[in-house]
């Protein structure tokens, strides 16, 4: 009955063990990884109960359903549990070498343990209250990580990161204050139920929108991604990797549940914002990403691009469009943090992220060079590899729309993705070898590892497209028939 | 300058006993009035401070050798614990039990599961009062 609870209660227990010996570095680093293992143990098991035995639902305090927070694991929140458990897991792993002992003694790992907490918890929860306690969670804990350390750019990036994050969160307050005013309820099902009662009025469709910017804020879409290229520059490679892999997921999780659960009413307006919305998302993410020449920026103007990427999906408001929608959101995930560990390790050997100077890397590290094509060739969605089926059919979804402008832009978006990424591999790993610092190679071996493993894994996620297209055709269908949702939740009454 | 403050120290003595019964009454209202958790825990950090205050960092940490790092994670984990007894039990997380008992000196008395997770909060909240005021307050 509590299944769909474990993977939050997981890495709180563990977080909170931690806390009791900061000092302890093996107590510190098994601890983490346990409590990793465990979430990822526990969100496979709740994958496979979802699978077999349907929605899972468990309302707090054994009150009935609209009374109490309820939590609320589908097909789709299960999918993006899992995803997060398995990345906070590899970025743990690769932290071990990264950090640096200072920070690990500091709480960083009950840090990472409660981000886990935060971000699994928002993908779970039924009640938009607690979502936003959920997203509270989170971004307390990544403004922990982004701080700690205490370098001058963390300071000056965290005060941005925190100043957008506080004004998007009040934002989000006044919102739930109005939805609440108009429907009555906090529940997300009974929302839900209440908002078809009543035909969507546009009071309603007034608070979409705002939901959108608020959701919007935290994803970084197009004229709200601001605040994102610099506050990520800021933090250490293994919490940037996780706040690129799963914070603006989170935003547009919540978007995804809003705008196909609430707000159906009015799609040729809400619906058609939120393309022109990720078609824009898509051009200054490209942009972005062609303009500058510091690795990590590159990866980061990614993610802009691929928060477009699945919005458009979300859009278009097919049943292919939200198929590829989900399919890509797994893929990005994954791809994301592999990405940013092997930008990671080309930052520990060259020194530096200035990609002009650096080159010739092929020579004594091949094995990190192909490793970082193929990741490449996989964001670009290449096809054998994760990236393809996504876009392919998120691409089939826009012409089933009729959106054939915007989905040729999608199809062009991704040779820019693949421009953008291939350049570091050009300029890194190809030419003359440039000077680097000597490095030790035991740490680049042990940074290795865990990279290459998250690559098979979004390998295996793309070859293997046939086992994994049930669970996301499950989680598409809940996307696409809200009432499934509605059902599951007030079932008992 | 060195100001001999017998006054403040004496009052403090009295009031700080008087602000910790008051918190203790508070926490234990909650359930029927105003007070819970929270503003208790408020005001028992407020005596603490008020001994901050009065006397300095080194004399408060001799006369209450607390680690507020370990009252916080405590707090926390007896929060959790008390929300899983239900899980344990098979019911949903978060449901709560009580019942009445006949305890002497007190009488008839309605004693609930929510007062231990009240508890958790209780102890979080002092921890992490006092663990930003005494961080600020110190200088390493």
């Amino acid at each position: 009955m509590n299944s769909p609870l474990l993977p939050i209660i997981i890495p709180f227990a563990f977080a909170i063990l931690l806390m009791f010996a900061p000092k302890q570095l093996m107590f510190q680093r098994i601890g983490a990884m346990i409590g990793a293992i465990l979430t990822v143990g526990a969100s496979v098991w709740l994958l496979q109960k979802v699978a077999t035995d349907g929605i899972q639902v468990v309302t707090f305090g054994s009150w009935p359903v609209p009374y109490g927070i309820t939590m609320v694991s589908d097909m789709v929140s299960i999918l993006f549990v899992l995803t997060s458990s398995i990345i906070t897991l590899f970025a743990i792993w690769y932290s071990y070498r990264t950090i640096g002992v200072g920070r690990e003694q500091f709480f960083y790992y009950p840090g990472i343990l409660l981000m886990l907490v935060g971000v699994n918890g928002a993908f779970t929860t039924g009640d938009i209250f607690n979502l936003f306690v959920f997203f509270e969670v989170l971004l307390m804990a990544s403004y922990l990580l982004s701080v700690l350390g205490g370098e001058k750019i963390q300071f000056r990036e965290s005060i941005k990161y925190i100043l957008v994050n506080v004004v998007s969160s009040a934002f989000f307050v006044i919102t739930v204050a109005m939805l609440y005013s108009v429907v009555g309820t906090l529940n997300m099902a009974d929302i839900a139920q209440k908002v078809s009662e009543v035909n969507q009025p546009g009071i309603l469709t007034a608070i979409a929108i705002m939901l959108l910017v608020v959701f919007g804020l935290k994803a970084a879409i197009f004229p709200l991604f601001f605040w994102l290229p610099s506050s990520y520059s800021g933090p250490p490679l293994p919490v940037l990797a996780l706040f690129g892999a799963l914070l603006t997921k989170v935003g547009v999780y919540a978007i995804m549940r809003t705008f196909t659960l609430f707000f159906v009413g009015d799609i040729a307006f809400t619906h058609t914002l939120l393309l022109y919305l990720s078609v824009a998302t898509i051009v200054v993410g490209c942009i972005g990403a062609l303009a500058v020449w510091d690795v990590k920026k590159i990866i980061i103007y990614n993610i802009v691009i691929a928060v477009g990427v699945i919005l458009y999906g979300i859009a278009t408001y097919n049943d292919t469009g939200l198929l590829g929608s989900m399919f890509y959101v797994v893929h990005d995930m994954l791809i994301k943090a592999a990405l940013f560990f092997l930008v990671g390790i080309i930052i520990y050997i060259t020194g530096q992220t200035n990609l002009k100077k650096m080159g010739g890397l092929m020579k004594h590290y091949p094995s990190l060079g192909w490793l970082y094509l193929i990741a490449a060739f996989s964001l670009a969605g290449i096809p054998p590899l994760s990236g393809f089926i996504g876009k392919m059919l998120l691409v089939k979804g826009g012409f089933e729309a009729e959106q054939t402008a915007s989905s040729i832009w999608i199809l062009l978006s991704s040779l820019i993705v693949l421009l953008s990424v291939i350049r570091i591999f050009v300029y890194a790993f190809w030419g003359k070898e440039k000077e680097t610092t000597p490095i030790n190679r035991s740490v680049y071996w042990q940074l290795w590892i865990p990279t290459a493993l998250l690559v098979a894994l979004t390998i295996v996620y793309g070859v293997g497209a046939d086992a994994v297209m049930p669970y996301m055709a499950k989680a598409a269908e809940t996307l696409a028939n809200p009432q499934i949702y509605i059902d599951a939740v007030k079932g008992g009454q | 300058m060195k100001l001999n403050n017998v006054i403040m120290r004496t009052m403090t003595q009295m009031v700080f006993f008087i602000i910790f019964l008051f918190s203790i009454h508070i926490f234990l209202a909650g359930h029927f009035a105003p007070g819970g958790g929270f503003v208790g825990g408020l005001l028992m950090s407020c005596a603490i401070v008020l001994l901050l205050i009065t006397f300095d960092l080194k004399t408060v940490q001799n006369l209450l050798p607390i680690n507020y790092m370990v009252l916080t994670a405590s707090g926390l984990a007896l929060a959790l614990l008390t929300a899983c007894i239900s899980a344990f039990a098979g019911e949903a997380f978060f449901t709560h039990y009580f019942d009445y008992f006949t305890l002497p000196l007190l009488g008839k008395t309605e004693l609930h599961t929510a007062m231990l997770f009240d508890t958790g909060v209780y102890l979080v909240v002092v921890g992490v009062t006092m663990i930003i005021i005494q961080s600020i307050g110190g200088d390493e």
